[in-house]
C-alpha cells in the first residue's frame, strides 16, 4: 500500500457575505487539486462564492478533557449579555 | 439500510452496574443527547461497531454508484442524462463524506476500501441486483433511495457528531434522488402500454429487495439493542419498514402502479399495511456474496482501485517534488 494523501479540512464562504464555515474533508495530494476536489464534493448547489484548505494537520485544537476549565467560567457571567440588564418600556428602544 | 446487519458488541446492552464510570459517564452524555466528538473518550466497542456501520454505509454509497452509471450512456434524453449524472456524483460525495466521518475515529480510507475489496467489509444487499431497463432508474430513485431516507432522516440524530453531520447534508441532497426517480415512474406510468409494463415490471423486482435494505427482523437482536442504547441505530428494521410500505403504497397506486404482494392490505388497527415479508433465505445468500451481480460489482471496485495506483501515486509524487522545488527556491 502507498502512502495516502493527506487530509485537508474546507472551509467555504457562502453566497451573503457570511464569514467561511467548516463543511467537511477530503484527501488531496496538494493544496491546489483540494481547493478543485472541494468544489466538486462541497459546492454542487451553489454553496459558495469562496474555497479555504488547510491541511487537517496544520490544526491545533482545544482538549476535550479541558472543556471545563476552558469553557466553564463564561457560564456565569450573565452580565455580558444584553438580557441581564432591564430597561424600562418608556425608555424605548435600545 | 444502507447498513445491514451491523455487529456491535455481541453482548447485548451493558448493564450500568457493569460499566466503569468512564462508561457510566459516556452512556450519560449519551442519554443526555450530548454528541460525542472523535477526541472525546469513548468506549472501544462504539468505536468498532462505528466504523463497521459508517463504512459499511460509505462502501454502499460507492458501490450504489454502478447500478446507476451502467444508464448514464442509455439515458433517453439529454436532460434525463444530465440529471443522472448528477445523481450518481452526489453518491460519490456522499461516500467521501462518510468516509471522512469513518476516519475521524482511527481508520484509513484506504483501509476500509482494502476491506471492502477482500470481503472484511459489506455494503447493502440491494446493490446486487441488476438494472435491466430505463425504468430502473425510476425504480431505484424512488424506492432504493426512499428506503434510505426512512432510515437516514432519523441519523441525523445519532450521537457520533461527525455521522451526524455528514446525515444532515446527505438528506438534503437524497430527497432529489428520490423525486427524480418518483418522477422517472410517473413518465413511465403516464407513457405506452410498454412503457407503463417497464415500470410494473421494475417495482416488480425491485419491491422485496427494497424491503430486505432494512434487514431481517431485529426485534430480539443483542448487536441492535446496545446499538440503539448508544443512539447509533434509532429504530428497528421492522418499525422502519412498516413506515416505508406505508407510505409507498399510496404512491404506488396514484402511478396506477400493483405492489407485487397479494396479502397487502390495509389493517385498521394497527393503523399501517399488512405485508409479505421478503424472502430471507435469498437475503442470506445475496450478502453472503451469492446474489446476481455481487461478482460483478466487487470486480468493478476492484479493477477502480487498481487502475487508479498510478494517479494516486503519480499525483504524490508530483506534489512532493513541487514542495521540494519550493523550498529549494526559498
Amino acid at each position: 500500500m502507498t502512502a495516502e494523501w493527506p487530509l485537508w479540512e474546507i472551509f467555504i464562504r457562502g453566497q451573503h457575505g457570511m464569514s467561511h464555515r467548516h463543511m467537511g474533508s477530503l484527501h488531496a495530494p496538494d493544496a491546489e487539486t483540494a481547493i478543485r476536489n472541494a468544489r466538486d464534493v462541497y459546492t454542487r448547489r451553489n454553496e459558495g462564492v469562496s474555497i479555504w484548505v488547510v491541511e487537517a494537520a496544520a490544526i491545533t485544537a482545544s482538549s476535550p478533557s479541558a472543556k471545563g476549565p476552558m469553557f466553564d467560567p463564561s457560564e456565569s457571567k450573565v452580565y455580558r449579555h444584553p438580557s441581564f440588564y432591564d430597561i424600562p418600556d418608556d425608555v424605548g428602544a435600545m | 439500510m444502507y447498513a445491514q446487519m451491523v455487529k456491535s458488541t455481541g453482548k447485548g446492552v451493558i448493564l450500568r452496574e457493569e460499566m466503569s464510570p468512564e462508561e457510566r459517564a459516556f452512556q450519560d452524555r449519551i442519554d443526555a443527547g450530548e454528541k460525542i466528538e472523535p477526541k472525546d473518550w469513548m468506549p472501544a466497542g462504539y468505536r468498532k461497531t462505528l466504523i463497521r456501520q459508517i463504512g459499511q454505509h460509505a462502501h454502499s454509497e460507492i458501490v450504489g454508484q454502478l447500478p446507476e452509471g451502467n444508464w448514464i450512456t442509455r439515458a433517453p434524453t439529454l436532460e434525463r442524462k444530465a440529471i443522472l449524472l448528477a445523481k450518481v456524483q452526489d453518491e460519490a460525495g456522499h461516500g467521501l463524506y462518510l468516509y471522512c466521518a469513518a476516519e475521524t475515529l482511527g481508520i484509513s480510507r484506504d483501509e476500509m476500501t482494502e476491506m471492502l475489496l477482500d470481503g472484511r467489509m459489506k455494503y447493502s444487499s440491494i446493490f446486487n441486483y441488476p438494472t435491466l431497463t430505463w425504468a430502473d432508474m425510476g425504480a431505484v430513485g424512488w424506492l432504493v433511495d426512499g428506503a434510505a431516507i426512512m432510515n437516514q432522516v432519523p441519523l441525523q440524530r445519532t450521537s457520533f457528531g461527525p455521522y451526524a453531520r455528514a446525515m444532515i447534508r446527505i438528506c438534503k441532497e437524497e430527497s432529489f434522488h428520490q423525486r427524480q426517480g418518483f418522477d422517472i415512474m410517473m413518465t413511465m406510468a403516464r407513457g405506452t402500454d410498454a412503457q407503463r409494463a417497464m415500470a410494473q415490471d421494475a417495482l416488480n423486482r425491485f419491491w422485496y429487495p427494497s424491503l430486505m435494505m432494512f434487514g431481517p427482523s431485529d426485534k430480539d437482536s443483542v448487536h441492535s439493542a446496545q446499538s440503539m442504547a448508544w443512539r447509533i441505530k434509532m429504530n428497528t428494521n421492522d418499525e422502519l419498514r412498516q413506515k416505508f410500505v406505508d407510505q409507498t403504497v399510496p404512491q404506488a397506486e396514484y402511478l396506477g402502479l400493483t405492489v407485487p404482494d397479494d396479502s397487502l392490505s390495509w389493517n385498521e388497527d394497527k393503523g399501517g399495511y399488512d405485508f409479505a415479508e421478503p424472502d430471507w433465505d435469498e437475503f442470506f445468500e445475496v450478502i453472503s456474496g451469492n446474489g446476481p451481480c455481487n461478482a460483478d460489482r466487487l470486480a468493478a471496485r476492484t479493477k477502480a482501485w487498481d487502475d487508479g495506483a498510478w494517479v494516486r501515486e503519480g499525483l504524490l509524487a508530483h506534489a512532493e517534488k513541487k514542495r521540494a522545488r519550493e523550498r529549494a527556491a526559498q
